[in-house]
């Protein structure tokens, strides 16, 4: 393959990899703190839908970014409401969470569909870094949001191992009650983080609709979102591998279009269907030999993921 | 009000659904003291002490701290009037190091963690109270006797002035007890008022100033320490007297049940932990197995139950080799198992006492009939061993998980003893539960082997192994440093045997690399 073609994959992959990835690290966030929330998809779309209304509305990208935040948080909030508060069955919850989602963002979206000029967030090529051969063009001619991605990686990180919050947020999904007895507010705490990766879900809907493909469709997210809930696994509920794993999926997403040009491709179009599949197979190859490897290095889920917290409750 | 208390609780009552766990009970302790608080299982000295941590809520009844009236509303609250709390279950994150799991939850921790300033604060608390711990491991690869030390450094960092220990020795060894007393001394020395709750009564005579004793959720009396005698504690808290003596009819051993030859298996880190042991359990005797913990007695009950594979040797329960078989075919061949791990591996927490006590019949009639479940038998079965195990539970439905410690042994004891077993293994029956409880548990084994079934006992309570046992195995390094008859058995060489200084085990280096080498996988 030429160089330069794979640079421009790499490129893209980068592109479309970002609202992966903050969907992705809004689900670690999410995830640690011991909630599931399999709405990811649901909160994505409505995001996406939501910010795309907003910025035509508006005339400012800006604020249709805000509202795709809040929109994915009030959703998530839901989320949290049913199952730490009412203590519902956190998977229910989430797929329904995820339905609703798909469900009112069509629905509502329903006029935005005609609409072709709304706002979208500039692109902006770094001086100088975008020169470098390779490199450049790889990560430093992009859309904004693709910088915002880049600056949420560490920062995640650091805040999940580096600070006191990102400590009391390991334990609060390891063990709640340990948490508890030293006088961390297990609930208020899960409350915050559901909503953060709720807001995180919105940005993620918000960068697709006005970014990386500046548009609104019904279901625009093809599956993003599930997508991002499987990384999460993959990545070891670990922000850096999972931005790997999101730009690496956007990067094999992006494969099927890139190769369509090659003369290969058009003399054998039926490959494009192999082609197509191939994010999911990869999706399901990579999940098995990931957790496989979780195990080795004790790095499994979080031990209280999935489980209500009640104090006066005996036992776990 | 009085001042002199550094600590008062007045008329704190706390209802659980269909119990009354705490009713109307006033607690005092002073500054320097160290308060023992005893009572059965179940009799609500855990949760007394939950309600002064404020992560229980009590329903009326207030809390005094220095003469100041406090009202606790979380754990946080308790935690900043000076009240720490070392819980009967741990509470530390397991994939977390020692220190994170100290600094948790504090406060004026800077937002951005100094892990070597942490260390090096840890391991200065650990120097001044003599409790030794590597501050960068992670919890999971520490023993349960330095997670309890992480635990009181934990307490002891937030610079607690009351500190309440919840059956802290329950789970570590006469060495380990020891070391544990000297800490409890310097805190006592430092003013510090210390809430010690024990099954123990020797241990409790020997350490603690006051006592106070609970009751079915009632105080029925705070007592000097001097002067007290056992069983006048014991009487105190099961409100009879106390028999601290066994009856055992004479040893009638009849055919070998259960056979070991030469069997070897591996511990969780992979290293030898059986090698070689050859033992026999005949019917009607109890072979009681003494050891300094560690030295394989988890991997010898797991080896015979089918929970472990072996690395070589035969085990022989009447039939076949079963070395290596499914569990089930070792329970088919008349083996009860009571494990060390009453939560994870003895019950279903969520599974009501019914369910769990019929975790083996459910298989067979009557209760069992092809696809289906005689649940109403199942039910008056269960009601049936609630009575004659005397376990106190709400009814069969409740989950066992509400159940307190003592009464969750019975419920697995009961479920074991009714599959009329052919051998029990028995691995630490007694561990936290109250003098009542353990001479009702004793004397079940004790009936038991009369009627004919073989039981292998394990134990690190000396005492319990000497009042129960025909023949004792003392365990070293995984294998059998010696077996003497029970009646006549020395402590002090039985001791020595413990701490592998006997001839057998003088030439036992020589023999255990050849034996692991040579062990077939
Ligand atoms: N969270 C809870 N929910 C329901 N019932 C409870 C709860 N905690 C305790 N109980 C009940 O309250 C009573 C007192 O329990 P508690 O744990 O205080 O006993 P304990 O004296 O500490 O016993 P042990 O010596 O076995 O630890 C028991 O009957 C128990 O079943
Ligand atoms: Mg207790």
């Amino acid at each position: 393959m030429e160089l330069a073609l794979l640079v421009n994959l790499l490129a893209a992959g980068v592109r479309s990899g970002t609202p992966i990835l903050f969907a992705t690290i809004g689900e670690i966030f999410s995830e640690r703190a011991g909630v599931l929330n399999l709405g990811v998809e649901g909160m994505m779309l409505m995001g996406a839908m939501t910010a795309y209304g907003v910025a035509y509305g508006t005339g400012n990208p800006w604020l249709g970014v805000l509202a795709a935040m809040g929109i994915g948080g009030l959703l998530a909030l839901l989320h949290a409401f049913v199952t730490v508060t009412l203590r519902a069955d956190q998977v229910v919850s989430g797929l329904a969470l995820t339905f609703l989602g798909t469900g009112l963002s069509a629905v509502l979206g329903a006029p935005l569909v005609e609409i072709r000029s709304a706002p979208r967030l500039p692109n902006f090529r770094i001086p100088f870094l975008a020169d470098i051969p390779v490199l450049g063009p790889i990560f430093f001619d992009h859309n904004v949001v693709v910088y915002i991605g880049f600056l949420l990686i560490p920062l995640a990180w650091f805040y999940i191992y580096r600070t006191r919050p990102g400590l009391e947020l390991r334990a609060l999904g390891e063990y709640p009650a340990a948490a508890d007895t030293l006088g961390i507010n297990v609930i208020r705490q899960r409350y915050f983080y559901v909503i953060l990766g709720g807001a995180l879900a919105g940005l993620a809907g918000a960068s697709l609709s006005l970014a990386i493909t500046p548009l609104w469709v019904e279901g625009m997210t093809a599956g993003a979102g599930w997508i991002a809930v499987g990384l999460v696994i993959f990545a070891g509920w670990d922000p850096v591998r999972g931005a790997m794993g999101a730009y690496l999926f956007g990067a094999i997403r992006r494969l099927p279009l890139d190769a369509q040009n090659l003369t290969f491709f058009l003399k054998n179009p039926t490959l494009g269907y192999f082609m197509n599949m191939l994010p999911y197979l990869f999706t399901i190859i990579v999940l098995v030999i990931s957790s496989r490897e979780a195990m080795r290095r004790r790095a499994g889920a979080p031990a209280a993921l999935g489980v209500p917290y009640v104090r006066e409750e005996r036992g776990a | 009000m009085s001042d002199s208390y550094a600590l008062e609780m007045r008329q704190i009552t706390k209802r659980f659904p269909g119990t009354l766990a705490n009713d109307r009970v006033d607690f005092t302790a002073r500054e320097g003291e160290i308060h023992a608080l005893l009572g059965e299982n179940g009799a609500g000295k855990s949760t007394l002490m939950n309600v002064l941590t404020g992560l229980y809520h009590p329903d009326e009844g207030e809390i005094y701290i220095n003469g100041r009236r406090f009202r606790f509303n979380s754990p946080g609250d308790a935690i900043a009037a000076g009240v720490g709390m070392v819980h009967q279950h741990f509470m530390l994150v397991p994939n977390q190091t020692v220190a994170e799991n100290v600094i948790l939850g504090l406060r004026d921790v800077p937002f951005r963690l100094n892990g070597r300033r942490i260390e090096e604060n840890v391991q200065a608390i650990s120097e001044q109270y003599g409790l030794p711990i590597d501050p960068r491991a992670k919890i999971w690869q520490l023993s349960v006797g330095e997670q309890q030390r992480v635990e009181i450094i934990k307490v002891l960092y937030r610079g607690a002035q009351i500190l309440i220990l919840d059956e802290p020795t329950a789970v570590l060894t006469p060495q380990e007890t020891q070391g544990f007393f000297a800490t409890l001394d310097e805190m006592r020395r430092q003013g510090k008022t210390i809430i010690f709750i024990s099954h123990k009564l020797d241990e409790v005579l020997s350490i603690a100033d006051r006592i106070t004793v609970l009751r079915h959720g009632a105080n029925v009396a705070t007592v000097d320490a001097a002067g007290m005698t056992k069983p006048e504690l014991a009487s105190l808290m099961v409100g009879r007297p106390v028999l601290f003596h066994i009856d055992k009819p004479e040893c009638k051993p009849g055919e070998p049940r259960l056979l070991l030859d030469g069997i070897s298996a591996l511990d969780n880190k992979g290293l030898t932990a059986l090698n070689r042991l050859s033992l026999t359990v005949r019917s009607g005797e109890i072979v009681g197995v003494a050891g300094v913990a560690g030295n394989g007695q988890r991997e010898l009950a797991e080896v015979i139950c089918g929970l472990r594979a072996t690395t070589g040797g035969v085990i022989d329960i009447g039939q076949n080799n079963v070395a290596d078989a499914p569990p089930i075919v070792v329970i088919n061949a008349g083996v009860a198992y009571v494990p060390e791990d009453r939560g994870a591996v003895g019950t279903a927490p969520n599974l009501s006492v019914a369910e769990n006590m019929a975790l083996k019949a459910y298989r067979k009639p009557p209760i069992g009939s092809g696809l289906f479940m005689d649940r109403r038998l199942m039910r008056e079965q269960a009601a049936e061993l609630i009575k004659r195990f005397d376990i106190s539970t709400p009814g069969p439905l409740t989950p066992v998980r509400k159940l307190s410690g003592g009464n969750l042994q019975k419920v697995i004891l009961a479920r074991e003893i009714s599959s009329n077993p052919r051998v029990i293994i028995a691995a630490y029956p007694t561990r936290g539960l109250d003098i009542g409880a353990t001479e009702n548990v004793r004397n079940i084994l004790v009936d038991e082997r009369s009627n004919g079934t073989a039981i292998l006992l394990i134990s690190e309570d000396l005492d319990e192994i000497f009042a129960l046992s025909d023949r004792i195995a003392v365990l070293y390094e995984g294998e059998v440093a010696g077996v003497v008859p029970g009646e006549q058995a020395d402590r002090d060489a039985v001791g020595l045997m413990m701490a592998g200084e006997t001839p057998e085990a003088e030439t036992a280096p020589a023999v255990t690399t050849p034996h692991t080498e040579a062990a077939p996988s």
